[in-house]
């Protein structure tokens, strides 16, 4: 087994954050099943971070599953497919939870479908994987290409395009890669079981990044509350360059900026990217497409989702095709109980609320968290009494009641000098504040308002 | 932008029977800390002086506090409702701010001062501004300054002091008259020995006279040590005014303008009590640490300097009023830094 590292070259963690409790009980000892085939699914054409997808199939045309059906529609773009294997139907108009509305393929499932169950599982995540020595005869940029052609984004939740991230920039090189396995959301529990149970693939799928990247070395990153997932990592990586490390647990870990700062001790410059620092970081999971894409010519049409929380009878880890509603996941897991009050796409401290239980699970839902009343209680409003605990967490070191109480009275300057186009909405302000504020609503209003005030 | 925002207002939809709430994330807070909390850890704080002030004060320290929580109570319903607003009593701030008062009041102020003091505190001090939360001045203070200017014998030296009194610390000057009175009289005839109120185990223990809940150093500072514990006061302002205060008296009785010792400055008078619970008030003291230290720093620098050089014998009061004036100031000058640097400005 390969040793696992407690230190690397930075401190484990990074400064303020904060320690909400985990909720991982839920759904951490439930394996991954596999979703019967739904009736119908519905693929988005724009699941990313970037331009939409053009349609690529005719209506009532036959697919199969990995069948191309959107083209990207840029370079800052992801082409999607065809999840199950069925009928195309008539595009039609879906509104997601972060509130866009966008171009949806629907394709009705055929009684028949060539993958199901455990089979499926296998198809992309289990069985033998390709040794170091193979994945080494790689083209880099035919990793790179792979990543394109089979629609590969960030499945931690940010859905930016892979490719990107792949494709070698001489003037900007990169010299470590991180697999980012923190999933430092509470209630979430999908990369855990990735890691425990699709390690080699995991792996593999790393490695490869590695070779796409040409970056020297590679670090599995994983918070200390997941040891076990460490362990199963370490196992997998023995006899290759991957080595493995524990950071502290602490939310946002999983941010990419954090973990650099708490693996690396590096620090990505504001409005810059992490690759300005020489590194790449990746998500478990979409280092396990990678995995399937290269190593098996799988396009993503499927990923791993949580569903969890006091308000789901029976919380499941769920291999589901993308295009799945979120009501056919939720009635696999025994639907939701009377305590159900609210349903989040993701975690409770980035995702949004579903409105619309019919709408699709994309490639960016890591989870679908349905929070009891109880779950999701808070204490009532009252004025800032700046007692600066939102300073005193905020993982950027900004000043949140500055911004909210600026963003409020629409006081650009103020906002501005307080940097509030650095803020990433990560929530720890809103989690600490003991009055209440709806401090990442406001930064946001603050952030539209001066965006739209620089742009004239 | 706007288009994201608009479903996450605030609303229920029906779906599949179950009520779901769209709300904007984060979905979790952390509810063991809230502004209730955040009160009543000041009151759990200042429970050990107020114990120490019944027991050296007797009736008297139970009239004076709970007359003043009374009035200030009244006090913020009476201006809330007037003004239409919300009755913001819930969160407990006017209970501080009535402790408080009533805390660094000497035990023979009469009942209309505590009345005046009260009302003019809450009025002036926080009401007029907005409420809680949007106050400049320390409530508390700005109620004590209003009964010192306009009632100067109720807060003077000779209002602690009862000859009579069976109470024996009563019938003695303040420590820090009789520091004063020391001083002075150490300038004409140098051999002119310390008050035993200026005995260090006393003041740390609260054997002396003084305003109510100033007396016991140590029990403050066990009360403080709580509050800073669960984070319901920032240690960067008492960690500032204590070090201050060592400096510059430190300073002072080195360049022979003061015969009085940095401990004795730091167990003697309203020292703790402001350190901890007065200076602290989040409201009127800066947002960032950093700040804060700052904060700490110009509130200790002030009390020895008007301790040492006004005509009052105690600055707490004042310090803390002065620096508040400041906070903002402070703030300015103590934006953080963003992780990463500032956002570049897009061409
Ligand atoms: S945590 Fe909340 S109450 Fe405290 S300063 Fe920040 S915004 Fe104000
Ligand atoms: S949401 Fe923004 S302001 Fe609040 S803690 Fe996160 S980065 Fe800081």
């Amino acid at each position: 087994m390969t040793a696992i590292m407690t230190q690397g070259a930075g401190r484990g963690t990074f400064a303020r954050g904060i320690h909400p409790e985990e909720y991982k009980h839920y759904a951490e000892g439930a394996a991954i099943e596999v979703l019967p085939t739904p009736a119908e699914v519905r693929i988005p054409l724009l699941q990313h971070l970037g331009a939409p997808c053009q349609g690529v199939v005719a209506t009532k045309a036959p697919v199969k599953v990995g069948d191309l059906i959107g083209e990207p529609g840029g370079f800052v773009s992801a082409p999607v497919h065809a999840s199950v294997d069925g009928v195309a139907g008539r595009p039609g108009a879906v509104t997601l939870p972060n509130g866009r509305h966008v171009t949806a393929i629907p394709v009705k499932a055929d009684a028949e479908q060539a993958l199901t169950g455990r089979a499926l599982f296998d198809a992309f995540y289990g069985g033998d994987w390709p040794g170091e020595g193979e994945l080494k005869g790689y083209e880099p940029q035919a990793i790179a290409d792979v990543a394109l052609q089979s629609g590969l984004t960030g499945l931690g939740g940010a859905t930016f395009p892979t490719h990107i991230k792949l494709k070698r920039n001489p003037e900007k090189p990169i010299d470590t890669l991180l697999i980012n396995g923190c999933e430092c959301e509470p209630f979430l529990t999908a990369d855990y079981r990735l890691m425990l149970e699709a390690a080699s693939c995991v792996v593999t799928g790393a490695l490869l990044a590695q070779q796409a990247t040409g970056a020297k070395d590679l670090i599995l990153c994983v918070e200390d509350n997941k040891r076990d997932a460490a362990e199963a990592l370490a196992k997998a990586a023995e006899g290759t360059s991957a080595k493995v490390l524990i950071v502290r647990t602490k939310y946002p870990q999983g941010g990419e900026k954090q973990l650099i700062i708490a693996a690396l001790n590096r620090v990505v410059p504001m409005g810059g990217l992490p690759l300005d620092v020489g590194v790449v970081v990746m998500n478990v999971g979409t280092a396990a497409a990678l995995a399937g894409a290269v190593a098996r010519q799988r396009p993503l049409t499927h990923r791993i989702v949580t569903v969890t929380g006091g308000g789901v009878a029976k919380p499941k880890n769920l291999l589901a095709p993308i295009g799945a509603s979120y009501n056919d996941l939720i009635a696999f897991c025994g639907g939701m109980t009377d305590q159900a009050a609210r349903v989040i796409s993701g975690g409770p401290m980035m995702g949004f609320t579903v409105g619309n239980l019919n709408s699709p699970i994309t490639k960016g839902t890591s989870g679908i968290t349905i929070m009891t009343g109880a779950e999701v209680a808070k204490a009532s409003e009252t004025a800032c009494v700046r007692c600066g605990r939102c300073v005193d967490v905020c993982p950027l070191n900004l000043v949140p009641s500055k911004l909210a109480m600026a963003s409020r009275m629409e006081n650009l300057d103020v906002a501005r000098q307080y940097h509030i186009l650095a803020c990433m909405e990560c929530g720890c302000c809103a989690y600490a504040c003991p009055a209440s504020l709806p401090l990442v609503q406001l930064m946001r209003m603050g952030k539209a308002l001066v965006n739209r005030a620089d742009r004239g | 932008m706007a288009k994201q925002d608009a479903p996450e207002a605030k609303g229920k939809t029906e779906t599949a029977g179950v009520t779901i709430h769209v709300a904007p994330s984060p979905h979790l807070s952390d509810t063991t800390f809230t502004t209730r909390r955040m009160m009543l850890d000041v009151l759990i704080g200042l429970t050990p002086a107020m114990l120490v002030a019944v027991y050296i004060f007797r009736v008297h320290a139970l009239i004076q506090i709970g007359s003043c929580v009374a009035f200030c109570a009244l006090a913020e319903f009476m201006f809330t409702t007037l003004r239409g607003k919300k009755v913001t009593l819930g969160d407990g701030s006017a209970v501080v701010t009535g402790v408080i008062l009533g805390m660094s009041l000497p035990w023979s102020a009469p009942w209309y001062t505590a009345a005046i003091g009260s009302f003019v505190g809450m009025g002036l001090g926080k009401v007029v501004f907005g409420g809680l939360g949007f106050n400049i001045f320390n409530p508390a203070m700005v109620g004590r300054a209003f009964i010192m200017l306009s009632f100067a014998k109720v807060l003077g030296a000779p209002a602690y002091v009862d000859a009579d009194s069976t109470v024996d610390v009563l019938t003695q000057a303040t420590p820090l008259t009789a520091a004063k009175n020391w001083a002075t009289a150490v300038v004409g005839a140098p051999e002119t020995v310390a008050p035993d109120q200026l005995d260090f185990m006393r003041l740390f223990l609260g054997n002396t006279n003084g305003s109510i809940g100033e007396v016991s150093a140590l029990a403050l500072l066990l009360g403080g040590i709580y509050l800073c514990w669960r984070r319901s006061a920032s240690w960067e302002i008492p960690a500032g005014v204590g070090l201050a205060v060592v400096v510059c008296a430190g300073l002072a009785n080195v360049l022979g303008l003061s015969p009085i010792l940095p401990h004795l400055h730091l167990a003697g008078g309203a020292l703790m009590l402001g350190a901890f619970f007065i200076a602290t008030d989040p409201v009127t003291s800066p947002l960032t640490p950093k700040g804060k230290f700052l904060f700490g720093l110009g509130v200790g620098a002030l009390i020895v300097l008007l301790r040492l050089f006004s005509s009052y014998p105690e600055g707490v009061m004042f310090a803390v009023l002065i620096m508040n004036a400041l906070a903002p100031l402070i703030n300015q000058w103590t934006i953080p830094k963003p992780v990463g640097g500032p956002m570049p400005v897009k061409k």
